[in-house]
């Protein structure tokens, strides 16, 4: 009697929950209807007009990553809707990328044919027109009798007057209007070939940058540490081959060739190497102190991209600092995000100064600043540069955000 | 049992959270000392963070609960959550420790490469996450009320408040070294009352209370009879699997320096979660002898809080309590506080572009949401309910992770395909399950629907794979090496030295 009773309730949620799901449908399927009803207006001829555009800015989208077989074939779905022909075919100078057809031209015949149908246009860069005779027919696997096929429309892509591939089209009868129309979605695919390798060699001259901005030790660290070096081997030899050592590891780790990146962990490493060094030079008048939480040392960062802002911190923050000066390094895990601060409490500079120095517009110190926040915009974008807050005889704090999820970059 | 125990156990145990939340563990190093490859998080430590997150209100008090309910058949809880971990070891920590993405979504995205597979990861990592905070609240609730007489609302409440004020303010943010000190204190809270109350009760035979007549300690179970043999596959099935999806606990696997240490972290796990477990089973089967009219009354999942006071007479009992109501709220925050985190991290990434102020929105909201549930529904058994949530995570995200990472075909279609399936079937047998009359004959297959959701969320995954083999990402042989090739040490040491 109770299950009565309940199978009785279940029945009525789900009866509920059926009309609750109804009634939301419907309302959506009407504000769908309303609010796309502004497209029936317009006349016949603007129809078309924005049906071509519209054809036109999908192709587009397609076309973004140059010539490539899964762009390539939705482009020409559009396209031969926009042409109104039996089949296209989008080629490149060695292969056949994409073939749309309809009826007896659905199916995609061999690369090898297509591009002999393709050759002459892609050697002299002009617009073919081919008969399709039984030969052609038979090599395309197109029916030998069929009205609906006469002649094929060959026509080049070009970059720079460069031909790089081609669209061929299928049609009844070669009208000129026809070949007209092939020549302009022609020159059209080629205009949005020239966007996509402008942006592609966009993207190459961003990694160019920042290989070339990859940091290098500094030549005064080099200078300074092997004086500081000598002056141990006398009166302390274990204490300078010791340094030697290091010495060498730092060097070994920023010479390195492979890979514009690192672990937090690695880079720290390094910091580590380089701050014995500096402290054989300064003795007690460095201080250092590190808070670094374990959950983030295994994040990746551009390569040599703390040690500079360490380095900064010492010679331009403490070297003109009478007395001890304390260099404080922080990692914290700030959800997505891992940000890491470099404090010092010497000498600091005018905030005018530095936004110079930032921005390019002054040469000379700080360089090495300046190259770390470049790169890290670069890398992460705009957002991602370095924070730094300080005025003069107020010390330093630099401040490195950087995303803990990097799919793209291999340390 | 006397209310200024709940009270002062409740307001050290938050006041504890709250300042360590705020201050940290402020730990400086010079630079003499300082060497990256010492400070990279112990697997030891590691493994102790990952139990107290693990370890929530369904093992503290749901496990003896149900014990006190259903004898022995209830053991299958605590050997499903420690084999989860086995699963996890096998199949999953490793990898995704090098895959470098550090939540499903990421993970989803960078395998897939498709945003709209990430969306609906996002999705059903937030509904996991909601669904699994629920019940620690209910337990919160459960704690307050059975021992300061005060409403429900007020241990869910305090729960909400205290895990959004550290969160917000950037405190408790998987830290480390809070979470693994968690775990040792519930599992102290646990195991000294537990000792005292072994030692009273073989202790001299006139003093230990009397057992009540006519008590099976351990009533036989048979789970190869009749219907509970389906039931245990079921829960099998959901408890193995879901732990692989679990939110919390996969960000754990980056303080792991590498794949080598992921799996030692989950070895020394499974160890910590075994001897852990001991503990809720001395405190059922100790429930069934002395308090055996909390499972008529109704609550059974109070056990663990009232039984030293029961069997401890006096100031030492008082104090056994205290201990006890102080490591389940630490339960209750701890794993509250680490899946506010995931979910904050998951929903700010996604829908509020990643800014710190995004998150700390996304916390409180995070932790409101299960709230509102958690005042609306009725406390379900503890352990019970958690295991839906195993059930559903087991049926969406799992697919999704181990053939992700082990099979190279999965495209995103198929994955969103599975996930969708396995979300609609677990979550409308999950709901109609709750509705159903008790002699239904498809009772079963409502109440423990993993048997047969995990199946078909698995086979929708493989076959709409398949049947789209153009949509495989570009990029799969390169992350498929990824997962799979070992990686180099973090930090190499120094070879002359």
């Amino acid at each position: 009697m109770s299950s009565a009773a309940l199978s009785d309730s279940t029945l009525l949620l789900i009866m509920a929950i059926a009309a609750v799901v109804a009634a939301i449908a419907i309302v959506a399927a009407i504000g769908f209807r309303l609010s796309r009803s502004h497209r029936e207006l317009g006349t016949e001829a603007e129809h078309a007009t924005f049906a071509a555009l519209h054809s036109a800015a999908v192709a587009g989208e397609q076309l973004r990553n140059g010539l490539e077989p899964a762009g390539a074939l939705k482009a020409s779905k559009q396209l031969r809707a926009l042409l109104n022909c039996a089949a296209f075919a989008m080629t490149d100078d060695a292969r056949l990328l994409a073939w749309d057809g309809s009826g007896t031209a659905a199916k995609q015949p061999e690369s090898a044919v297509v591009m002999k149908l393709a050759a002459k246009a892609l050697s002299n860069g002009r617009t073919q027109v081919a008969t399709l005779d039984s030969s052609l027919r038979v090599a395309l696997g197109l029916p030998l009798h069929d009205n609906d096929l006469k002649a094929a429309v060959i026509s080049p892509l070009k970059i720079d007057s460069r031909a790089v591939g081609a669209v061929i089209i299928l049609s009844k009868s070669p009208t000129a209007g026809l070949i007209r129309a092939t020549n302009e979605v022609a020159a059209w695919v080629s205009a949005q070939l020239e966007i996509a390798e402008l942006s592609s060699s966009r993207t190459l001259l961003a990694e160019a940058e920042v290989k070339a901005l990859r940091a290098q030790i500094s030549p005064h660290f080099i200078y300074n540490s092997l004086n500081a070096i000598a002056s141990f081997i006398n009166t302390d030899p274990q204490r300078a081959r010791d340094l030697v050592v290091e010495f060498a590891d730092f060097t070994r780790y920023s010479f390195r060739r492979h890979g514009d990146f690192t672990t937090l962990a690695e880079e720290l490493r390094c910091i580590d190497r380089y701050l014995l060094l500096e402290n054989a030079r300064f003795g007690d008048r460095l201080q250092v102190s590190l808070q670094i939480a374990p959950e983030v040392l295994s994040t990746v960062i551009p390569f040599l991209s703390l040690q500079p802002l360490v380095e900064n911190a010492v010679r331009h923050g403490l070297e003109a600092k009478v007395g001890k000066g304390l260099v404080q390094i922080c990692a914290r895990d700030r959800g997505a995000y891992t940000e890491v601060t470099i404090e010092d409490d010497g000498v600091g500079m005018d905030p005018e100064q530095l936004r110079l120095v930032l921005a390019g517009q002054q040469e000379g110190h700080h360089v090495g600043l300046r190259n770390v926040d470049a790169r890290l915009r670069q890398v992460y974008g705009e957002e991602h540069g370095l924070t730094v807050d300080t005025g003069v005889g107020h010390g330093m704090l630099i401040t490195m955000t950087v995303p803990k999820n990097q799919p793209d970059h291999d340390a | 049992m006397n209310p200024a125990i709940g009270y002062s156990a409740l307001i050290l145990v938050s006041l504890t959270t709250t300042i360590i939340g705020f201050y940290g563990l402020r730990i400086s190093r010079t630079t003499s000392d300082f060497y990256v490859a010492s400070r990279t998080v112990r697997p030891w430590w590691n493994a102790s963070a990952i139990g107290g997150e693990y370890l929530s209100a369904a093992s503290f008090l749901g496990i003896a609960g149900l014990i006190v309910v259903s004898g022995i058949d209830a053991l299958w809880f605590p050997i499903g959550y420690t084999a989860g971990y086995l699963m996890l070891l096998f199949f999953v920590a490793a990898p995704l420790r090098r895959s470098g993405a550090y939540t499903i979504p990421d993970f989803a995205q960078a395998r897939l490469e498709s945003t709209t597979a990430r969306s609906i990861t996002s999705l059903l990592v937030v509904v996991v996450g909601w669904f699994y905070i629920v019940p620690q609240l209910h337990g919160a609730a459960l704690t307050i009320r059975t021992t300061t007489g005060l409403p429900s609302w007020v241990g869910a409440g305090v729960v909400v408040v205290i895990v959004c004020l550290t969160v917000v303010t950037g405190g408790m943010r998987s830290i480390t070294f809070v979470q693994a000190f968690q775990f040792w204190l519930k599992l102290t809270a646990l195991a000294v009352p537990a000792v005292f109350m072994l030692l009273v009760v073989t202790g001299d035979p006139d003093a230990a209370p009397a057992v009540p007549a006519a008590v099976e300690l351990f009533p036989p179970a048979d789970p190869f009879t009749g219907g509970s043999t389906y039931q245990t596959l079921s829960l099998m099935i959901a408890l193995l699997f879901g732990t692989l999806g679990l939110p919390h606990v996969l960000v754990r696997f980056y303080t792991n320096p590498d794949g080598t240490a992921a799996r030692r972290t989950t070895l020394i796990v499974l160890g910590l979660l075994s001897v852990f477990y001991l503990f809720p089973t001395i405190y059922g089967v100790l429930g069934r002898a002395y308090l055996p009219e909390l499972a008529a009354a109704g609550y059974p999942d109070a056990t663990v809080l009232l039984l030293p006071g029961r069997l401890i007479g006096g100031v030492g009992g008082d104090m056994l309590s205290a201990l006890v109501v102080a490591g389940a709220f630490a339960a209750f925050l701890s794993t509250t506080s680490g899946l506010v985190v995931s979910l904050a991290g998951v929903i700010s990434q996604d829908v509020m572009g990643g800014s710190v102020r995004g998150f700390r929105i996304a916390a409180v909201f995070a932790a409101v949401v299960p709230f509102g549930v958690a005042m609306m529904t009725d406390s379900l058994a503890l352990a019970g309910s958690v295991g839906l949530v195993f059930a559903f995570t087991a049926s969406t995200i799992c697919p999704l992770l181990l053939l992700g990472i082990w099979w190279r075909g999965l495209t995103d279609a198929g994955a969103i395909a599975g996930m969708l399936t396995g979300g609609v079937l677990c979550g409308t047998a999950i709901l109609a399950g709750a509705q159903i009359g008790a002699d239904s004959p498809w009772r079963d297959m409502l109440t423990q629907p993993a048997a047969w959701t995990v199946p078909a969320a698995f086979l929708v995954t493989i076959i709409v794979s398949k049947a789209t083999p153009h949509r495989r990402s570009s990029t799969v042989a390169r992350f498929m090496s990824k997962l799979h090739v070992p990686e180099r040490p973090l930090a190499v040491d120094n070879p002359r030295k």
